[in-house]
């Protein structure tokens, strides 16, 4: 009996120390940029899931950059989540002295919070995107349901994936493209809607975030075709070469994801230089192709160019500002009762 | 070992290990910091919003769709653990079996996974693509992004809570109560249900309370497998995060609100059923 209670508590003790584990890995990255965001010669990073292994690089990048200058050591620390709650951190208290958000949205909300002053769209070049991508099509080798443009998503028995706009800040962009197309392609508002609408119908998961639904696609193999990321896209393809197409659509939409510093924060710690010149160095030749090894758009045309052969560069691309900017196209599009709400709740 | 312990109390009623008033205040600061003032945040930031947008929130369509959503599947998942978490708890005290411990061991790992890890290999496995799933598709039924998937995932996360409310009830239960019976000439089914099943019912009803309870909270593991299409798949818990995300707080606590009041009121009520029916079994 003695013996059997000692061995449960031993069983027990493993998957205590199991589950400590699993918290600290949970954990790990929060604290660690808790304590190095404070320091002078650190900055933090705040930024959006899939510029995890950009940034790894062009931190190092960076480091090696300022050292050479200034003759400082420097550390950067990156945090990666969906782009809306980590601009929602930002605003409850994490220190980020930079964030590089998906979309402009959601560094607006941060300025609206008073921790960035207005006008940060402007200190830098390109409405502060240093680099650019697009939505594409992602589709099975084969591409046996003949998937080139956006009125093939919306033919019966296609099937879709994409995230949800509502809980995905990147997937708003999915949304506005198709809706650009409809808008090209000679159709009234309300035939655009309707067309929208039977797009959905075809969607048959929506996923809560744009990761989410790659692996849907990618990893449970469900659907013909997903709505993504030109980065995204290109990052399954060079994982699994054989089993997937990208399609450029006739009509996309410029997605621009944003860059500011966090005024507030710099102040507080003192690193307003090498946070502004952390921004600055990624519009250098080097960061520009760096960007481009990523499969993000250069936002320098020269080096863009230099990525022709990658890039589809001959895609008609609508901007955000052709919808009246964010503020407008959330409240036409997106807020609660708004047109997407609409689509489903017919 | 046991038999070393003394009698801990002398006249002035001092215990061997003192501090009475620390621990109680540590257990205080703790409850205050971790749950008690968390909790109350929510009713302050609820009570920013006037009650008739608040009923306006709750009430509007896709919102109460989430709560159809959440409710159902967690009530079904609660049920289904009941039952396959009283037979586990079953064999786990009744029988010996090479295995046995680990098989023990193993049931609290819904608690020490990740959920997301959870969920996504549950998706990965019960998708029409997946192992299990390849073989209910050719059934015709599909599992992954259907409320089917929901309910499964919620199983996964509840079933802890049954398992580890029965089993030491069941291993206290005396043998010789069912020898009586046996005895006393009544069947198997009739020892089961008339016995056993009576002195387990209090323990069944708590871990199928808290089962249920977890259920229309969780988010992490569910929201892989749902398919969250708004109106069919959409959990309230999500519609929380699609608040949020569009950095609307008050909304989103008014929807949390009232999942905390169904499952307070689910917990009180089931307490005061097993209150009741342990009356009932004394007298």
């Amino acid at each position: 009996m003695k013996k059997r209670t000692i061995r449960r508590t031993w069983v027990k003790a493993i998957l205590l120390a199991a589950m400590a584990f699993s918290l600290a890995a949970g954990c790990g990255d929060d604290s660690k940029s808790d304590t190095d965001g404070g320091s002078s010669n650190g900055i933090l990073n705040v930024s959006y899931d899939p510029t995890r292994e950009f940034y790894a690089e062009y931190n190092e990048m960076f480091c090696g950059y300022w050292k050479q200058e200034k003759g400082e050591e420097v550390e950067v620390t990156q945090s990666h989540g969906g782009s809306g709650s980590q601009a929602r951190s930002v605003i409850e208290g994490n220190e980020a002295d930079v964030v590089t958000l998906a979309l402009a949205h959601d560094i607006t909300a941060i300025e609206n919070a008073g921790l960035i002053e207005a006008g940060w769209n402007e200190k830098l070049e390109g409405n502060s995107a240093p680099y650019t991508s697009t939505i594409v099509f992602l589709v099975r080798k084969g591409n046996e349901k003949n998937i080139k443009d956006w009125d093939d998503l919306v033919e019966d028995g296609v099937e879709v994936i994409t995230p949800n706009p509502k809980t995905s800040g990147g997937a708003c962009w999915n949304f506005l493209a198709a809706w650009a197309y409809g808008q090209q392609n000679g159709m009234t508002e309300k035939e655009t809607q309707e067309f929208l609408k039977k797009l959905y119908q075809n969607v048959l998961v929506l996923d809560s975030g744009a990761r989410g639904a790659t692996n849907t696609f990618v990893e449970n193999k469900q659907g013909d075709v997903l709505i993504a990321w030109e980065n995204e896209a290109f990052l399954s393809l060079e994982t699994h070469p054989d089993d997937f197409e990208i399609v450029t659509p006739s009509v996309s939409i410029l997605a621009q994801p944003s860059v500011a510093v966090v005024d507030k924060n710099v102040e507080d710690h003192g690193t307003r230089e090498i946070s502004e010149a952390y921004l600055k160095y990624l519009y250098s030749d080097d960061a520009q192709r760096l960007v481009g090894k990523y499969y993000y758009r250069p936002s320098k045309e020269e080096i863009l160019q230099e990525f022709s052969e990658q890039f589809d560069l001959d895609m008609n691309l609508v901007t955000i500002d052709d919808f009246g900017g964010w503020n407008k196209a959330y409240e036409t599009y997106f807020d609660d009762g708004a047109l997407f709400d609409e689509i489903y709740a017919q | 070992m046991e038999q070393q312990i003394v009698k801990v109390k002398n006249k002035k009623g001092v215990r061997v290990i003192p501090g009475f008033g620390l621990s109680m205040g540590v257990t205080l600061a703790m409850l205050s910091c971790i749950v008690l003032i968390p909790l109350a945040s929510i009713f302050i930031s609820v009570s920013k919003i006037s009650l008739q947008e608040f009923v306006e929130i709750v009430t509007s369509r896709q919102v109460m769709s989430g709560y159809m959503v959440s409710f159902t599947c967690a009530f079904f998942a609660a049920i289904i653990n009941g039952a396959f978490g009283l037979v586990l708890a079953w064999v786990l005290v009744r029988y010996d079996f090479p295995g046995k411990r680990i098989m023990d061991g193993m049931i609290e790992l819904p608690f020490a996974l990740p959920t997301a890890v959870a969920g996504i290999s549950l998706t990965f496995l019960y998708s029409d693509q997946g192992w299990i799933g390849q073989l209910f598709d050719k059934a015709g039924v599909r599992i992954a992004y259907t409320r089917i998937g929901i309910t499964i995932a919620m199983v996964f996360v509840g079933i802890p809570f049954v398992v580890r409310s029965v089993q030491p009830v069941l291993a206290k239960l005396d043998r010789q109560y069912e020898e009586a019976a046996m005895m006393l000439g009544a069947g198997r089914w009739r020892t089961f249900f008339r016995v056993v099943l009576p002195e387990l019912f209090p323990a069944l009803l708590a871990g199928f309370g808290l089962a249920f309870a977890r259920g229309i909270g969780e988010y992490g593991s569910v929201v892989f497998i749902a398919g969250n299409i708004p109106y069919e798949t959409q959990i309230a818990p999500l519609l929380i995060m699609s608040k949020l995300e569009q950095f609307k707080y008050s909304d989103a606590t008014a929807i949390a609100l009232v999942l905390l009041l169904v499952s307070f009121l689910l917990m009180f009520l089931i307490n005061s059923l097993q209150i009741y029916m342990q009356r009932f079994v004394k007298n």
